[in-house]
């Protein structure tokens, strides 16, 4: 089920102002892939194109390819909201609904996307949440507002929301950015789990965090304020940060720039 | 270094501040009120130019003035100021609140007097000057259906506007819409009627009425939709716009249409504010006496056919029975206002506690 992801020289652009230029790279199914690289290098922007996230802005748009699985999502004839029920996205700060209770949150993508049935839906959402390792802290309060969980595990509850409609892709931004470390682990742990089902490519700022979760590791760089950002290295994870082969690449994980 | 602004003069920058100053005891300032107030009547009696409004105001002049020396004499500047200021904020506060709670006594104590069944129960139809009977049921008929209708045409079109405005709108069109609109908010209530007497009474409703153009109750709603639709798509576009984006984001992310987020998250999401903005129009509707007196007619009978005929409305109701004659109007007048204030209470209430009981329903 977990897709591959192929990107030909991406570039996107805000408006007039080009923030990633040229990308490509090979995700390969069923993997966790990290993109790392100092602040606004457009890492995120990236990850943010592979699901037509990036368009939602106004002035925003892509240039390039990118297939799943061989079919190129910026077609024309792509109907955009069935890629993004195809390739699920975690946001860097939890955002469950807040009108809805944790049960709802869960079912929300698929209930809005016409499920009916309440047994369905109760499966559904008891399979996400144990996913999520949600299940044991929430089951006996599913009708409680979502909001009212704490920070890590409102963003469990997000993930378990992404991953109730059964995507092949899911698309973390910085998930751990906002959490204590006991919270991180958790969804880290949760990544290892997942990656069995689904394809995982996630955003991050903390370096042990992408050498402990990722396989492949894509490395993404400026020159400088304002030129748009590229891909510097990509390659295995063990390789990247033991042994890369661009000097940039090492400057950065060993801390020397950015 | 910053250590330097704050703390008494006597301390050298880089030397570490007192932490425990001199504090002027509660007896202190409540000793400055009874003296600036004795004063103020010494001055005020003594020199005989006014009576107990120019003692208040000027016993609180005085309180600032012997509060503050007093403060800066014990406590220092700093404290002096804060404890002024505070002072003052506190009195604007009161001042704010005492028309409004004279406007409530006013009303509650003149209105008492005719809130009676009679008042509900009956018209003023065949009430002469003479009879201190009569009421306002056609009234409140009146002012139910039309602020009613009016609201069931603005609420889906004001939204629907708004919606488009934060959600879809681009460019120039969006922005002329918006425009308009805060031009909208500006006209003046007579206009609105002028504007509807002269289009809807003179130029259509002769097709539904054999020719001859007539008053009605429908009129009237669509003078006070002019009036309400502003206000409620600017307090709606304020309060979708208060919904952060991120929220509209895992929506998309989870595959959901775009109409289907601005329905069942954006919506729900703004809907107390969009609710309190609605109820505000709704409150000001109510209360309009001009567009109703132009293309309703007003009238004495109970009618409660919204589109033929002429229909009164509370508002204007108060405004008839205010300049009327009869020794028995005035109390009409009063209970009807306090009738058309409560009426607008209730629904507001009404309105909130539907907007709270709906967050966690199924």
């Amino acid at each position: 089920m977990a897709k591959r992801i192929d990107a030909t020289s991406v570039t996107a652009y805000y408006g007039s102002f080009k923030a990633i230029e040229d990308i490509n790279l090979t995700v390969e199914p069923k993997t966790v892939t990290a993109l790392i690289g100092p602040s606004g290098c457009g890492k995120s922007t990236f990850l943010r194109t592979i699901n037509r996230m990036h368009e939602v802005l106004p002035g925003a748009r892509v240039d390039g390819k990118l297939t799943i699985d061989d079919q190129n999502i910026y077609e024309r004839d792509v109907d955009v909201t069935a890629v993004r029920r195809m390739i699920g996205m975690v946001f860097q700060r939890p955002n469950p609904f807040p009108t809805m209770s944790i049960f709802d949150n869960v079912v929300a993508g698929l209930r809005l996307n016409g499920v009916r049935r309440k047994s369905v839906l109760e499966d559904a959402a008891e399979r996400a949440l144990r996913s999520a390792n949600l299940w044991d802290e929430v089951k006996d309060r599913l009708g409680k507002p979502g909001a009212g969980l704490s920070g890590g595990q409102q963003q469990r509850l997000c993930i378990a929301r992404t991953i109730a409609v059964e995507p092949q892709v899911v698309l973390m931004d910085e998930p751990c950015s906002a959490l204590d470390p006991i919270s991180t682990l958790a969804i880290e742990d949760l990544m290892f789990k997942l990656k069995d089902r689904y394809t995982i490519i996630i955003v991050t700022h903390n370096m042990q965090q992408a050498a402990r979760v990722s396989d492949r590791t894509a490395f993404f760089s400026i020159e400088q304020t304002g030129d748009p950002g590229r891909l510097i290295e990509y390659d295995d994870t063990q390789k990247i940060f033991s042994n890369p082969n661009v000097k940039k690449t090492e400057d950065y994980i060993t801390g020397r720039f950015g | 270094m910053t250590t330097t602004t704050t703390a008494p003069p006597s301390t050298a920058p880089g030397q570490s501040p007192q932490l425990r100053t001199r504090r002027l005891p509660v007896v202190a300032s409540l000793g400055i009120a009874v003296a600036a107030v004795v004063l103020s009547a010494a001055v005020v009696y003594g020199a005989g130019i006014g009576g107990t409004a120019l003692v208040v105001a000027l016993a609180v002049v005085f309180y600032l003035v012997g509060l503050f020396l007093a403060s800066n004499a014990v406590e220092g500047r700093r404290q002096a100021r804060n404890r002024t200021w505070s002072a003052l904020i506190h009195s604007a506060f009161v001042l704010a609140l005492l028309p409004l709670a004279s406007v409530t006594w006013t009303l509650v104590s003149k209105g008492i007097e005719r809130l009676d069944g009679n008042f509900f129960g009956t018209s003023m139809n065949n009430i002469g000057a003479r009879d201190p009977n009569g009421g306002a049921y056609h009234a409140i008929i009146g002012t139910l259906e039309q602020v009613g209708v009016a609201t069931l045409i603005t609420v889906p079109l004001g939204i629907a506007c708004a919606i488009y405005i934060v959600e879809y709108g681009r460019g120039r069109f969006a922005f002329t819409i918006r425009f308009f609109v805060d031009v909208m908010t500006g006209i003046p209530s007579i206009v609105a009627g002028l504007f509807v007497l002269a289009f809807w009474i003179l130029i259509v409703s002769p097709y539904f009425n054999d020719g001859r153009p007539g008053y009605s109750g429908f009129a009237a709603s669509l003078a006070l939709s002019v009036l309400m639709l502003p206000t409620i798509v600017r307090s709606t576009e304020e309060m979708l716009r208060l919904v952060p984006a991120p929220l509209r984001e895992g929506a998309y992310a989870l595959g959901i249409p775009k109409w289907k987020t601005i329905l069942r998250i954006v919506l729900p999401t703004a809907l107390p504010g969009i609710v309190t903005g609605v109820m505000l129009a709704v409150a000001r509707a109510a209360g309009e006496t001009a567009p109703v007196l132009l293309v309703a007619g007003g009238g004495a009978a109970i009618n409660f056919n919204p589109f033929e005929n002429n229909q009164s409305s509370l508002a204007l109701y108060v405004y008839q029975q205010a300049g009327d004659a009869s020794r028995y109007a005035p109390a009409r007048a009063w209970a009807a206002a306090l009738t058309l204030v409560a009426l607008v209470l209730i629904l507001t209430i009404a309105a909130k506690l539907l907007a709270r009981r709906n967050r966690f329903s199924r």
